[in-house]
């Protein structure tokens, strides 16, 4: 199996897609010769052309709602955000259109586009470069948003969202791009919208996704050197959220905590911790924790490792699930 | 199709204002001439030098891994300087995030310029008193701020007085990729609508990252202005004489009550985007060297050194200044304070709710354990 960092599989499942389905088109700031900010479909331009990997003008609104008439007439636009913060001048064209398309015409009209935006924090970056916008496209109906959390599930979930025939939010951890991991090109991928256990355990789930994975597997590992059992579950598919898979994990190990970058309030973590305790009260040993940043922007990046939920602060969590 | 095509790649030099040559040579224009004296210049010598010492030093500073970013100015500065000598201190400047010698000639230090890309600050500047306005990073959403500061103004009665003295106007900074983004389509509708006294200074550097003008504007940018109803003027941006009198005129006609201008400073962007980025990947090693050849401060150097306005003595008192100035910002930089995350938990909101405080209080024990 070759061994690839995120972004170089996210540019492999990008070339398999181009090369399988003529229909599918990619567009974006810098994404042609430049090969994107984070290098993640470089080459491709030189690959396929300038009528399918497309230099966009610097309009987010545009490149979003132009691809809206491209899906219309059988185009499968994959575009790329450069970064999180950049993503809201096209808010209104993904909320307003892309998301509600299908409804707005009785079912028939969807729209086949899966919109990349490179997220969260931890790389020492000016403000809005580090954003986690997730809760505002997953409170959104008509859209889905997925997130990988290594190279492997980046190179075939880039693939299954750009077979998707709903609208599909693509959320990058930026910190893991340069993340090395094995990519198995003959798997047959699990369903696009799966969670997966990650490190099965006895103990308490840790339920979280995209850059914070690792983190918690790392805790997960230090916690174990003291006889504490987390089973670590990557959600992956943020909406619709897999709720059979995070359901049979609290429910054999009884406490849960959610962790994710993004602010506490209004966040994933919430509708998660609503679900888990509508669902297995009875079964809660613990109330469901989070581990998230605090309810204030984005800081300055030389406190950001305050700001960020990090190994510690989930042992923390650990902790107080335990002590019920 | 071809004949758009052929205004987009014809030589700018055919319709800009220039009155300083690349090679130092003073030019007549029709309809603008610089008014102020060599010594004016020799002031807008310095700051441009100066200028531009801070920029490489803050580069070099995110070479050492001192600074997170940088997105270096180089090859801007006549544009910057230029138009910044044109306010008057009862001026609004809205930058975009490039306007490091716009800062400098309002006053900001180079150490507050640095802190945000250090990652030690927000944006910590008094842009009350400087009115120099906070760095923009959402492209083109400044435009927008900065019309309605000129719409304000004009409510508080401050355009098209008799007594000049009482009269203001605002500039915003912005670059060529801009000019695609909603926002400042938006602000032409909303400055000329409501006749805003306010100057949309476009510098065109070429490049937005690695996209040429070509694929934000099959016109020339200042022709737009025409289509939103205003004025619009196309000056070369490496000459700073020109640039200051196309801005003075400008910001006199919105003081006037005569509305807003848009200007176009031709220019090039001579260093990268910013220090994450790779200009090698997408543009020509002849097209910057084309450029060189145009520098915005050999040409004022050699026009003053000709007319005798400075000398070489002259030349190395500036240097001395510069040299002290990139000591200042070198020892500055790596001494900016750090800062504690707990003290940002009350810069959200005026009156911060009770459980954002509990959340800062944590934090802070969390520090002091």
């Amino acid at each position: 199996m070759p061994t690839m960092t995120m972004a170089k599989a996210l540019n492999a499942g990008l070339r398999r897609t181009l090369a399988a389905d003529p229909k599918v088109l990619l567009a974006g700031e810098d994404i042609g010769s430049l090969g994107g900010v984070f290098r993640v479909t470089e080459g491709l331009q030189a690959e396929f052309g300038r009528n399918r990997v497309i230099d966009s003008p610097l309009a987010e609104s545009g490149l979003i709602g132009t691809a809206i008439g491209m899906a219309l007439r059988g185009y499968r636009p994959v575009l790329e955000i450069q970064f999180d913060g950049f993503v809201f001048p096209g808010f209104d064209q993904i909320v307003t259109q892309v998301a509600r398309y299908r409804f707005r015409s009785g079912g028939r009209l969807g729209i086949p586009m899966v919109i990349r935006i490179p997220y969260g924090g931890n790389i020492g970056a000016i403000e809005h470069h580090s954003e986690s916008p997730e809760a505002y496209f997953a409170h959104t109906p008509g859209l889905k948003v997925v997130t990988p959390s290594n190279p492997n599930d980046a190179y075939w979930m880039i693939q299954q969202a750009v077979a998707s025939d709903d609208p599909i939010i693509f959320l990058e951890p930026k910190r893991r791009y340069h993340d090395k991991g094995e990519v198995d090109v003959d798997l047959r991928p699990e369903p696009l919208h799966a969670a997966r256990v990650v490190r099965p355990g006895r103990d308490a789930t840790v339920l979280c996704y995209g850059p914070m994975v690792r983190t918690c597997l790392d805790a997960a590992g230090a916690a174990s050197e003291e006889g504490i059992e987390l089973e670590v579950v990557d959600l992956r598919s943020l909406s619709p959220l897999d709720d059979a898979a995070m359901l049979a994990s609290v429910l054999k190990t009884g406490r849960a905590i959610v962790v994710h970058e993004a602010v506490g309030s209004g966040g994933l973590g919430a509708e998660i911790a609503a679900r888990l305790s509508e669902a297995l009260f009875h079964a809660l040993a613990a109330p469901v924790v989070r581990v998230t940043a605090p309810d204030i922007p984005y800081p300055p990046s030389r406190v950001e490792h305050g700001y960020l939920p990090n190994v510690d602060r989930v042992l923390d969590a650990v902790d107080r699930v335990l002590a019920y | 199709m071809k004949d758009v095509e052929d205004v987009a790649t014809a030589d700018p030099a055919l319709d800009f204002v220039q009155l300083l040559t690349p090679d130092g040579v003073r030019v007549q224009h029709d309809d603008f001439d610089y008014a102020g004296t060599d010594a004016d210049l020799a002031a807008a010598l310095r700051d441009m030098v100066l200028s531009r010492r801070i920029d490489t030093e803050a580069t070099a500073l995110q070479r050492k891994g001192e600074l997170g970013l940088w997105p270096p100015l180089l090859g801007q500065e006549a544009a910057q300087v230029g138009s910044a000598r044109a306010l008057k201190p009862s001026d609004e400047a809205v930058p975009s995030y490039r306007e490091h010698a716009v800062a400098w000639c309002r006053g900001i230090d180079p150490l507050e310029l640095l802190a945000p890309f250090r990652g030690t600050d927000m944006i910590g500047w008094d842009s009350v008193a400087t009115r120099f306005h906070l760095y923009s990073f959402v492209i083109g959403s400044q435009t927008l701020h900065a019309t309605g500061i000129a719409m304000a103004q004009q409510l508080d009665g401050r355009v098209g007085n008799e007594d000049p003295e009482q009269n203001a106007a605002t500039i915003v900074y912005f670059g060529d990729g801009a000019t695609s983004q909603g926002d400042v389509n938006e602000a032409f509708v909303f400055a000329a609508s409501f006749n805003a006294p306010i100057v949309f200074f476009c510098q065109n550097n070429q490049w937005a990252i690695s996209e040429p003008i070509a694929l934000q504007s099959r016109i020339p940018l200042y022709r737009r202005a025409r289509g939103y109803g205003f004025p619009g003027v196309r000056v070369d941006g490496n000459d700073v004489l020109a640039v200051q009198a196309v801005t003075t005129w400008a910001l006199e006609r919105a003081r006037n009550g005569e509305g807003p201008t848009l200007i176009e400073a031709h220019t090039y962007r001579m260093g990268a985007h910013t220090t994450s980025d790779d200009p090698t990947k997408y543009r020509s090693r002849a097209e910057t060297e084309a450029w060189r050849a145009k520098d915005p401060i050999s040409r004022l150097r050699t026009y003053l050194m000709n007319a005798g306005a400075i000398d070489q003595v002259w030349l190395g008192a500036l240097e001395v200044e510069s040299v002290a100035l990139a000591v200042r910002i070198r020892e500055g930089c790596i001494s900016l304070p750090e800062p504690r995350l707990s003290d940002w938990f009350d810069r959200a909101y005026a009156q911060t709710p009770a459980a954002i405080r509990r959340q800062g209080d944590v934090q802070r024990a969390r520090e002091e354990a």
